[in-house]
């Protein structure tokens, strides 16, 4: 695969400009580096001082690290978002009714389209949350599906995130940073606002309260406290919205709900925004070590008296085994081809699969079923010999541990380096959020970039940097 | 709001006030340490005395130097007072409690805390000092700016203000119970110059100098200092201010919520038993004692706050 094949998003394969960059070209042609450079020392001193900082695990607290920020912006057509959006709408909706017959009648697997063992085998299905439908019938209230484009009509999806997908305050803090710095090329371009996500989120959250809440619902964001790597984004989002930030000590349940340690007693939540895993949600149903959770909400979430968002459970949607039959899923619960396609995957658990995928370890990305964040994953095309032949041991060892997909040439976008422009290989991670009052999309998403000439590992834990994302109104 | 919210809003803003108050008496410390004649460096036992850091000192250094009680009591992280760890527990506090911060108190913190440890990451040099000092003066009162500016004046804040006071009336508390024997009638007769080194270092270590020429003129003696600290209504510093604001935010919190929990009873008895008096009659009871009853009842005063609005069960 050369390099010349590569779709970038700003000059497309053969360096003629795309539309919708021309006003940012003709903006940039305008600017002087110097100007820019300073922009970009500017944007760094503001995420310091804003403390838009995340941890690293396993360090101590002083170390809270930026996420890399590129100035430049990455731009896409109104046209081309909304076609994306329908594509994201059908799969949201049927991850949805996926979810709720895997924990119910399991038309699914009944109709043959999907294994058994799928779900009996694998960690993220929760027993727990057989014949529960949870309040407003949603499972995964904030979805996070991961797109790479390799075409200007070409987009796959990498991923889905329908457990507790984070990156939105980067989103958020990206484009105001961008407001405040370069306010000239927003009146140049009419940007589509991406502000209103807090006031979605609130709403979306407060729509999916339990039937018993009677009232305003109480909404409140569950962290699991100061030193989570994510924590800047609780607080941020919890501050946005306007309601409390909680950790598990702040919550008991009494009297069949579960409640908060107010200066003035105890006060009911009606719906969790619940940013800990399941497993340390609640230690008498789960994790009993867990010091995070809340014990004993299960018992009152199965009783309706309290919505958790996410749902408990929602892993075995997201999961990578999972992955490799959404095609059929989607199909299966709307009756319509996907719209959006996946990326072609092999199951090692399959023996056909498995030995086409030993015979052609140096051409393959092959990942962890269970993975995130970039680890445990070999990148074959970039790997060295010693790398992949360590991978084929642990191939053979535990087949059913991998998938493998062909490396795709990803897109690119131009970066600010210090000579200019200079191509790097991005994703993209739209948000949205599903309540009984409908899917609601944000414009954009979440940018990120692989920072190294060539790299296409786009993980802010290894390295890789985010970008405001603009949608074009047309 | 949560107990733990406010839990966190109270400690921010006690390590906010520790911070500063550690480093007015470092500040005094060098102040009078320079301008007085002879070689030793026993001021630096009554400072640390008053900033009560001397036993942890004493505990890890085997003998006081001002090098040494600097670098004690500006920043090293052994010392939970120091000014760098006050500073850095104010922040942490502040990132718990973000959601009730204004965008501008965070910031403030926050930059107070890059500056902080960028000013104390290494030893401060005797030539550095007034620069870091004015640094650390600044930055805090940035904080308290913003929070003045900017806060609502509901709840959160009337916790901000108790933190604030509960410090500031403990901090000056124990200065006077350092220094207190210096103030007894018995001392007014001798008026050496001796003592008006000691006055001195009380009034700046409270950031009185001007404040106390504004209201008592240029004669220093002690029965007006002891005045001007323990019972002047206009010092901002003094144990009737103090105790009075927290009454005042105690009594708003009460009228807010509807309640009338123990705390504001035992915050009026302060005010009412301890604060109405003349200096006569605290002289007459005892200072020390006096000092010391009011400090004690500081403590308690500060338990049951946590107790009455559930910081921690």
């Amino acid at each position: 695969m050369s390099e010349t094949n590569i779709f970038d998003e700003m000059w497309g394969r053969d360096e003629a400009l795309r539309a919708p960059y021309n006003e940012f070209q003709s903006w940039f042609q305008g600017e002087d580096l110097k100007r820019l450079r300073a922009k970009q020392r500017e944007a760094e001193e503001v995420f310091r001082l804003t403390g838009i900082t995340f941890n690293v695990y396993g360090r101590s607290e002083a170390e809270e690290r930026l996420i890399p920020f590129d100035i430049i912006p990455r731009i896409i057509s109104g046209r081309e978002w909304q076609k994306l959006c329908k594509g994201i709408e059908q799969r949201v909706r049927a991850i949805n009714a996926f979810l709720h017959d895997i924990y119910n009648r399991q038309e699914i697997i009944k109709a043959g389209r999907l294994p058994l063992e799928m779900i009996t085998k694998n960690e993220a299905f929760l027993p727990q949350m057989i014949g529960m439908t949870p309040p407003g019938g949603i499972y995964t209230h904030i979805v996070g599906v991961d797109l790479v484009r390799t075409g200007p009509d070409q987009f796959y999806v990498l991923e889905d995130n329908a457990r507790t997908p984070s990156g939105v305050s980067y989103m958020l803090e990206n484009r105001e940073t961008m407001l405040q710095m370069f306010p000239e090329l927003f009146s140049r371009n009419r940007v589509q606002p991406v502000q209103n996500y807090p006031a979605n989120l609130r709403r979306s959250l407060a729509a999916c309260a339990p039937n018993r809440c009677e009232g305003k619902p109480t909404v409140g964001v569950l962290t699991p406290g100061i030193y989570n790597s994510a924590y800047f984004e609780h607080a941020f989002l919890a501050d946005q919205m306007g309601v409390e930030l909680v950790e598990g000590h702040d919550l008991r349940v009494i009297d069949g709900k579960v409640a908060m340690r107010t200066t003035q007693g105890y006060k009911a939540v009606d719906v969790l925004y619940r940013r800990i895993d399941d497993d340390f949600l609640d230690p008498l149903n789960f994790n009993p070590e867990s010091a995070l959770g809340v014990p004993g909400i299960m018992d009152v979430y199965r009783s309706g008296g309290i919505t958790i968002a996410n749902a408990p459970g929602t892993g075995i949607a997201d999961d990578k085994a999972i992955y490799s039959y959404m095609p059929d899923i989607v199909e299966f619960y709307t009756g319509e081809k996907a719209i959006l396609e996946n990326v072609p995957t092999w199951r090692c658990s399959e023996p056909d699969s498995l030995a086409y995928v030993l015979d052609n370890l140096a051409d393959l990305v092959v990942k962890e079923v269970h993975g995130s964040g970039g680890y445990g994953m070999l990148i074959g095309p970039t790997a060295t010999k010693k790398e992949i032949e360590e991978f084929r041991r642990k191939l053979k060892a535990r087949p059913g541990n991998y998938i493998a997909q062909p490396t795709l040439s990803l897109s690119t976008v131009p970066i600010f380096t210090k000579s200019g422009l200079a191509p790097r290989h991005v994703d993209l991670r739209p948000f949205v959020l599903c309540s009984p009052e409908g899917i609601d999309i944000t414009p954009g998403g979440l940018t990120r970039v692989a920072l190294e000439k060539g790299s296409l590992v786009v993980n802010s834990s290894q390295g890789g940097g985010t970008k405001d994302t603009w949608v074009l109104e047309d | 709001m949560l107990g733990k919210t406010a839990n966190g809003l109270y400690w921010m803003f006690r390590y906010l006030e520790r911070a500063e108050n550690t480093s007015r008496l470092v500040e005094t410390g060098q102040r009078i340490g320079l301008t007085r004649l002879g070689q030793d460096d026993d001021e630096w036992g009554s400072v640390m005395q008053s900033a009560s850091v001397l036993n942890g000192y004493n505990a890890s250094h085997d003998e006081v130097t001002k090098d040494a009680a600097i670098d004690w009591m500006l920043r090293s992280k052994d010392n939970p007072a120091s000014v760098l760890s006050t500073i850095s527990e104010a922040r942490q506090n502040a990132r718990m409690v973000r959601t009730a911060l204004t965008h501008e108190v965070w910031e403030a913190m926050n930059g107070c805390y890059m500056a902080a440890r960028e000013a104390l990451a290494r030893k401060v040099s005797e030539r550095d000092l007034p620069a870091v000092l004015g640094l650390i003066r600044q930055r805090t009162a940035l904080v308290r700016g913003a929070t003045h500016g900017t806060m609502l004046r509901n709840d959160i804040y009337n916790f901000v203000r108790i933190g604030t006071f509960l410090e500031r009336a403990d901090a000056t508390g124990r200065i006077l119970d350092v220094k207190y024997y210096v103030l007894l009638p018995s001392a007014m007769a001798v008026g050496s110059s001796i003592d008006n080194v000691h006055w001195e270092t009380i009034l700046r270590s409270v950031s009185a100098r001007g404040g106390f020429r504004m209201a008592y003129g240029s004669q220093v003696n002690a029965h007006d200092i002891a005045q001007f600290l323990i019972l002047d209504r206009r010092m901002p510093r003094s144990l009737n201010f103090c105790a009075t604001k927290i009454h005042a935010n105690l009594r708003h919190l009460a009228t807010d919520y509807g309640t009338e929990p123990q705390s504001l009873v035992m915050s009026q008895t302060l005010v009412d038993r301890f604060l109405k008096h003349d200096i006569d009659s605290v002289f007459d009871y005892g200072l020390h004692e006096y000092i010391q009853t009011v400090l004690s009842t500081l403590g308690r005063l500060g338990g049951q706050i946590e107790k009455d609005y559930r910081f921690y069960e």
